[in-house]
């Protein structure tokens, strides 16, 4: 496909919560800066797969992985030397519910630099004013910088958690359902948002909306309880699957 | 029309929840009432900045300034000392270190009793101890002893808040790259400070309300607290005192001293809900 090293690439990753199986054999490489769509029906392992990538599933319990997954190079998994926070650090997540901080809208988005850096406040200023606009936020607040986060609107804090994400630098932007919960406005300014961010991000996207997937993924990923059954660019898979599981999906018979 | 059962069975519950909420609530301001109405005429001003003079416990002249102060170094020093170690162990118990392990368990459990023990048994168990390194009644003493009787309601009543932190919360803060230390600081504690703050308080009423675990190992003295090896008074003694003597206006005086603990702990609630408005409106939900 091409020929540039991948950030995320994943070979043979099982993950078993207990004795249930959540993730099954999967092998894949995530094309760089472009959008990926994870899609398939609910339970079937979406966010697993998602949060495998920047080892969050480690806070289950008694979960068990197998297999690699490879991130800029490094086996996350089986390399023992691996500071987890290292590789999350180069991954922002954003999730379906938007979680603000119990701090200020400045202290949010200057959260990571704060940990990962030592910014003197002219940096912190700088940052905060940088990232609050790329995610469109910046003429909303930029008033009320010091107010709680709590006190906006959940398109606002979805839109601030991006850019809480992003203050840390990352490479790779992991997303899982990030609209579900907003109205239509706000959720099109997300994904108008991730179509900007795609030119210097890699993105990886959990949607159940296939409309969704359609609007802005370049590259869509199907998981059927816990198996990958098709992976491809959007037009191929959505024009000529080749899986019959898949060609359900689309025409919405499983969901 | 014939009646509703489950309309029936609604109303009655409802009837069954005001009753109970109106006696439990009823009694409480009897007790309070009571204590007011006995108390309060024999209030002044020389009973609160005074020490005991000569025959007071006869009726004689002057005031429990030595109880008052005495049972704000008890209280407020056991519950300093029962913070710093509460909150290391209500943290540890987070489900991302030892939550969910048997240990864990263990220690929740273990708490739960402690919680039940009497205070008299950890009065005699600090008298004990004290005998054994040849200490006498003493503030410190005291303190000590109303540390064991406060730990375990302030870590278990921290414990259960910190439960309340949304798994996806930590998340949030995990998915930035920060570790465990960095989350528990800078995000947990932020959004728990509230609950902090009222499982503090519930830990601080229960230290300085208690009578039987100070009587063997502080002591009580007419004077001012001088150091922390000397005895001093307290507020609960002081109404057992002085409801023990035969003399009505002593009686009396018992129950005004009863009003100044219920306004001291009254005031330090008020004083940490101002402290707390400030918090809460960061507190994510």
């Amino acid at each position: 496909m091409n020929l540039k090293k991948q950030h995320i690439s994943v070979q043979n990753l099982s993950v078993t919560y207990g004795n249930q199986p959540a993730l099954m054999d999967i092998t894949l490489k995530i094309p760089d800066k472009q959008i990926t769509a994870i899609i398939g029906p609910s339970g079937c392992g979406k966010t697993t797969l998602l949060k495998s990538f920047n080892r969050l599933i480690d806070l289950n319990d008694e979960v068990k992985v197998s297999g690699t997954v490879n991130v800029d190079g490094i086996d996350i998994y089986n390399d023992k030397y691996v500071d987890p926070t290292y590789i999350r650090k180069k991954m922002g997540l954003i999730f379906q519910k938007p979680f603000p901080l119990p701090m200020s809208i400045y202290d949010n988005v200057a959260y990571g630099p704060r940990i990962h850096k030592k910014c003197n406040s002219k940096e912190l200023d700088r940052l905060v004013n940088h990232y609050l606009k790329m995610v469109g936020l910046w003429d909303e607040v930029s008033d009320r910088l010091s107010t709680p986060a709590s006190k906006l609107s959940s398109g606002q804090q979805q839109r601030l958690c991006l850019a809480r994400s992003l203050a840390v630098e990352p490479e790779i932007l992991l997303a899982d359902e990030p609209t579900s919960a907003l109205d239509p406005i706000s959720a099109q300014h997300i994904e108008k948002t991730f179509m900007e961010l795609k030119k210097d991000y890699t993105i990886i996207v959990v949607t159940h909306i296939l409309r969704q997937a359609r609007r802005i993924a370049d590259y869509l990923v199907f998981l059927y309880m816990g198996k990958l059954i098709e992976h491809g660019p959007t037009e191929v898979i959505l024009n000529y699957p080749k899986e019959e599981k898949t060609r359900a999906y689309i025409k919405g018979e499983i969901s | 029309m014939r009646p509703n059962p489950r309309r029936v069975e609604e109303n009655i519950f409802k009837v069954l929840m005001i009753a109970s909420t109106t006696i439990v609530v009823s009694s409480l301001l009897i007790v309070f009432a009571v204590v007011i109405i006995k108390g309060a005429p024999a209030l002044s001003l020389e009973m609160i900045t005074s020490t005991p003079k000569g025959g007071y416990y006869l009726g004689g002249e002057g005031g429990i300034l030595n109880a008052i102060t005495g049972s704000l170094c008890l209280a407020f020093g056991a519950t300093i000392l029962s913070i710093i170690l509460a909150l290391p162990v209500a943290l540890y118990l987070q489900r991302d270190y030892i939550g969910k392990s048997k240990f864990a368990r263990a220690v929740r459990f273990s708490l739960d009793v402690a919680f039940g023990v009497p205070s008299i048994v950890y009065g005699v168990f600090g008298f004990i101890i004290m005998l054994y390194l040849g200490m006498k009644a003493c503030l410190l003493g005291g303190i000590f002893v109303l540390t064991l009787l406060e730990l375990p309601i302030m870590i278990r009543a921290m414990d259960e808040v910190i439960k309340t932190v949304p798994p996806a919360l930590k998340e949030s803060s995990y998915a930035i790259g920060a570790n465990r230390l960095e989350t528990t600081l800078r995000v947990v504690l932020k959004q728990i400070f509230p609950g902090i703050v009222s499982a503090v308080i519930l830990a601080f009423g229960r230290g300085i309300g208690d009578a039987a675990s100070i009587l063997f190992t502080t002591g009580y003295t007419d004077r001012l607290p001088q150091s922390l090896f000397d005895p001093v008074a307290s507020l609960p003694l002081a109404v057992f005192f002085q409801l023990g003597t035969p003399f009505p206006e002593v009686q009396q005086r018992a129950y005004a001293s009863a009003l100044v603990l219920l306004v001291l702990v009254l005031v330090l609630s008020i004083l940490s809900r101002i402290v707390t408005a400030k918090y809460k409106r960061y507190v994510v939900r």
